[in-house]
């Protein structure tokens, strides 16, 4: 087991330096001189180059991005054009709030998804199965934001049970909370019952029911873990919807995380702080699929034994 | 029926089946199964009325004059026979805009699912049939694209290039070019080694002419599948990019450009957020419809 | 017949329907057939003509939709058995009656280890713990060959054969009365084949359990069976012990499975195959189901299910060119 996250912890170095290089060079061909924007269109071509001088943005890409990736490494992601601060610092600040939102949009995508999906599968062509398809279908279907703001319009607008901007405490991450992982929610268990019908549907678990085994142990013991597999890759993928969905959701609901960090960054023209701030959403992935791959060793003994 | 020929192994069944089916071309068999189901046709019906809508909105509406013109005296009006959906802050009727608007979601996500078929597709097809190390070379850039949330890349792409509607464009085909690649790849993995290929290789076709002549039809499922789903994913990612004010600007009008601009109105006009919003999700919901009926007309056994 | 109360199990006018989209499949017409207590019995036929759904349905396991038993009675030692409550019927699974599936690839689980796969049939029907099972299961898996330490090993890590021990270890845990292998052995390869018959056949002695072995293959009947009963279509069309089978020949059918197995003895007689398929299971002929491929076919043949004949008090035949004088002086079929 420890060989095998052993090797996908190497694995996923390559990738990390691939994708970071990748938005590093992409975040490169932004026109227009970031130093003139520093400084002031008025400044003094001295002092222009005695900047890029400072900055490094007189080397070529490689170099500035090796510079970048040993910076990153250290946790320096440079300083702020606007702001002046660290970016590390202002995105470690930012974090918390991001993270949150993530987790609880997970969690609840996570917990409810699965026995819905299940649930569906098992009560295949009933009303039940149909009522959990439609929800679902409507979930993948509804813009996260849009269902935020209608979200927000009726719970907190409407009602008074949210507030309708910031985080002041954990009421102000249900609604956003709920927005983000309603999408993965639906993704999640409409995969799981598909995967399900397939599953219950296999041979093994007709020699489970030739043993004697109850049908309901026999979904729960047999079926869900074979049709975990295929949701498990699914959810990972989901995650990195909802990474993406969150700057929408943060931005709707007002909560100070990183992806309005990111958008106020762009609008600002402040490209460290963007730059620093696509890399951490990135890497954020990265170690989710790697945490997925993982995760997906322990439900599938076949997968683990390519490893040993 | 497939069914039974999965679980009891009967190949009698499976022959009848056969035979049925024989004398049928793929796409002839696809659209006979995807008619069966009710849901699926109710999504095309949908996606063509609003194709057609589109198209036909010129003749509607004055586009200058409906929606583009701010009409200042009638402002912020409430739905009415006038105005069905009512009008936004500067006057102009929410309706119009949304007919409008489906014009813009509707060509950026047609013309972009293109280009990233065609790109995605002669990579995967390179990939596939070449192999070894033209193929780990290909994949490998692929797998780093697709290692970035759709979203964030396209957000990545606006705020390099700056927000245009061409950049948005750009930006959303390059995020669509992996999935099409490894799917095209793998058709052509699984076509290339296929005994019909085979024999039309010892009888002297060339490379070229086996990938048009069997490669493409035969990835043609799931690449349709795959264009559906991608059409809705490009539509949910302008409106959200819009939203944003990373995608399309003002005046052009865009659904999540006026959900945008209508969320400073929510408390009093909520009217503005509801329609652009409703507009986005038929689309879509028409959309998935659609794209969960070809997939399962592809693969009866999931039914 | 005077054996009835010595009857294992006894299955009288047996329908099973599947009812699809495109129209409902005859799997099981009216089937009869009784096992003795003890005996092998063997079910023979093409795929197709009702085999599996026959042994699934006495375990109530056809797939549901689309499957639906119509018509008939299974009764387990006189008991009846059909339309018990599931709770009922699961503790006859895998305990009184249990079941040996064709594909060992696809018959175990991929993400638990045999021996919990096999531990879980006894946890199911005998009192004592997990510890107790697992006890049990190692001496099963040294029963049929495999050494006990490679229990905590997963379905992947073994070939087909050895799939196929584990399979029959854990058919015989709870050591049942009646054990069904559906063509146990068409998966595997042929000398992995002789292994495993001789296996099931060494255990079926041990244990006295009763069988009912279906396959296609007359050598493994001959190998095995007291018993052999011939279907085609969902029906029962000629039934009686090896003697009566395999030298008193009577159903043209079954003459011409005879007629398909090459004859290793004289390599220069020809084969001669049944003509045409199967016919339909969504429209089956009228009459006879065979007489479309039958080239003895006359008028009635068309019109008429025929009716049993029998040429002593076991062995009968479901064809119209007997009638109960002929029957007895011999086959009008000459063998190739």
């Amino acid at each position: 087991m420890w060989k095998y996250i052993g090797k996908r912890i190497v694995y996923l170095i390559p990738v990390v330096i691939g994708v970071t290089f990748m938005v590093f060079l992409i975040m490169n061909m932004a026109p227009g001189d970031p130093v003139k924007s520093i400084l002031g269109e008025q400044a003094s071509p001295e002092a222009i180059e005695e900047l890029r001088e400072e900055l490094g943005l007189n080397d070529n890409i490689l170099i500035q991005y090796k510079n970048y990736f040993l910076g990153l490494i250290k946790g320096d992601m440079g300083i702020s054009y606007k702001s002046k601060v660290g970016v590390a610092e202002e995105i470690g600040a930012r974090l918390p709030t991001t993270a949150k939102l993530s987790v609880i949009a997970i969690a609840i995508a996570i917990s409810l998804s699965i026995p819905l999906g299940i649930i569906a599968a098992v009560k295949q062509n009933t009303w039940i199965d149909s009522l959990t398809m439609f929800v679902a279908l409507l979930g993948v279907s509804v813009p996260v934001f849009w269902l935020g703001l209608m979200l927000l319009l009726f719970f907190s607008l409407k009602l008074g049970w949210f507030p309708v901007s910031g985080a002041a405490n954990w009421k102000s991450f249900i609604l956003p909370g709920i927005a983000l992982g309603f999408l993965s929610m639906a993704s999640i268990a409409r995969v799981t019952r598909s995967s399900m019908l397939e599953v219950i549907r296999q041979d093994y678990i007709r020699t489970a029911r030739s043993k004697g085994v109850p049908y309901n142990t026999i979904i729960r013991k047999h079926a869900l873990k074979n049709a975990l597999i295929p949701t498990i890759t699914v959810a990972g993928l989901q995650i990195g919807t909802l990474l993406g969905g969150s700057v929408l959701t943060e931005t709707v609901f007002g909560l100070p995380g990183i992806g309005r960090l990111m958008i106020q960054s762009i609008q600002g023209r402040d490209l460290p702080m963007v730059l620093g701030c696509i890399i951490v959403f990135t890497v954020a992935f990265s170690i989710v699929n790697l945490i997925v791959d993982i995760i997906y060793a322990f439900v599938d003994p076949r997968i683990k034994s390519q490893y040993t | 029926m497939d069914g039974i020929i999965h679980n009891n192994k009967k190949p009698t069944d499976a022959l009848k089946i056969k035979q049925k089916y024989k004398k049928q071309s793929q796409l002839k068999e696809i659209w006979f199964r995807l008619k069966k189901n009710k849901t699926s046709v109710l999504g095309l019906i949908i996606i063509l009325i609003i194709i057609s809508l589109a198209i036909a909105s010129g003749f509607i509406y004055d586009y200058d004059e409906d929606v583009i013109n701010q009409n200042i005296s009638e402002r912020l009006q409430s739905p009415s026979l006038d105005h069905p959906f009512g009008t936004d802050e500067l006057g102009r009727d929410i309706l119009a805009r949304i007919i409008y608007g489906s014009r813009t979601s509707l060509s950026i996500g047609f013309t972009t699912v293109v280009i990233s078929l065609i790109s995605g597709g002669i990579l995967g097809a390179i990939s596939g049939f070449y192999g070894g190390r033209i193929d780990n070379v290909i994949m490998r850039i692929m797998d780093i694209f697709l290692a970035i949330p759709g979203t964030l890349f396209a957000i990545t792409i606006v705020a390099a290039l700056g927000t245009s509607t061409i950049n948005l464009m750009i930006a959303l085909s390059i995020s669509g070019v992996p999935r099409f690649a490894r799917i095209v790849r793998s058709s052509v993995m699984t076509v290339k080694d296929v005994e019909f290929v085979e024999a039309a290789r010892a009888i002297g076709a060339n490379n070229l002419r086996i990938i048009i002549q069997h490669v493409i039809p035969n990835s043609l499922a799931p690449v349709i599948v795959q264009t559906t789903l991608q059409v809705a994913t490009i539509i949910l990612t302008i409106a959200g990019l819009s939203f944003l004010g990373l995608g399309v600007s003002a005046p052009q009008p865009e659904w999540g450009a006026m959900l945008s601009s209508a969320r400073a109105y929510m408390r009093e006009y909520s009217y503005m957020t509801l329609f652009p919003g409703l507009a986005i999700m038929i689309t879509i919901l028409a959309l998935n419809l659609l794209g969960d009926g070809l997939r399962d007309a592809l693969d009866p056994r999931l039914k | 017949m005077n054996t009835k109360s010595e009857l294992i199990l006894d299955i009288k006018n047996l329908k099973v329907e599947y009812r699809t989209d495109d129209g409902v499949v005859n799997a099981v017409n009216g089937l009869d057939l009784e096992i003795e207590k003890g005996q092998t019995h063997g079910l023979v036929g093409e795929t197709g003509a009702g085999k599996t759904t026959t042994a699934l349905s006495v375990l109530d396991l056809i797939q549901s939709p689309p499957g639906i038993i119509v018509d008939g009675k299974i009764k387990l030692e006189g008991k009846n058995i059909r339309g018990l409550k599931d709770k009922d019927m699961e503790s006859i699974r895998g305990n009184d009656v249990s079941m040996i599936f064709q594909d060992p690839m696809t018959s175990l689980n991929p993400v638990m280890t045999i021996e919990d796969q096999i531990a879980e049939v006894i946890e199911y029907h005998e009192s004592g713990g997990y510890k107790e099972a697992i006890e049990k299961t190692h001496e099963m898996l040294t029963m049929v060959g495999l050494p006990p330490r490679r229990g905590k090993e997963y379905p992947h890590q073994f070939s087909g054969g050895m799939k196929q021990r584990v399979v029959i270890a854990m058919a015989l845990a709870c050591r049942p009365k009646l054990l069904i292998a559906d063509e146990p052995t068409t998966a595997l390869d042929v000398t992995i084949q002789a292994q495993v018959l001789t296996l099931m056949k060494n255990l079926k002695n041990q244990y006295g359990t009763s069988m009912l072995m279906i396959t296609h293959d007359l050598g493994i009947v001959a190998e095995i069976c007291d018993k052999v009963s011939v279907i085609y279509a969902g029906h029962i069309i000629e039934h009686g012990d090896l003697v009566d089978i395999f030298d008193n020949t009577r159903h043209p059918y079954t003459e011409g499975l005879f007629n398909s197995l090459p004859n290793l003895q004289d390599r220069k007689a020809k084969l001669i195959p049944i003509k045409g398929l199967m016919p339909d299971p969504t429209d089956l002929p009228t009459g006879c189901p065979f007489h479309p491929r039958c080239d003895y076919a006359m008028d009635i043949c068309t019109k008429k299910y025929p009716e049993k004949r029998y040429r002593n008090d076991q062995h009968f035949v479901e064809c119209h060119l007997y009638d109960s004088d002929n029957i007895k002086r011999g086959g009008v079929i000459k063998r190739g």
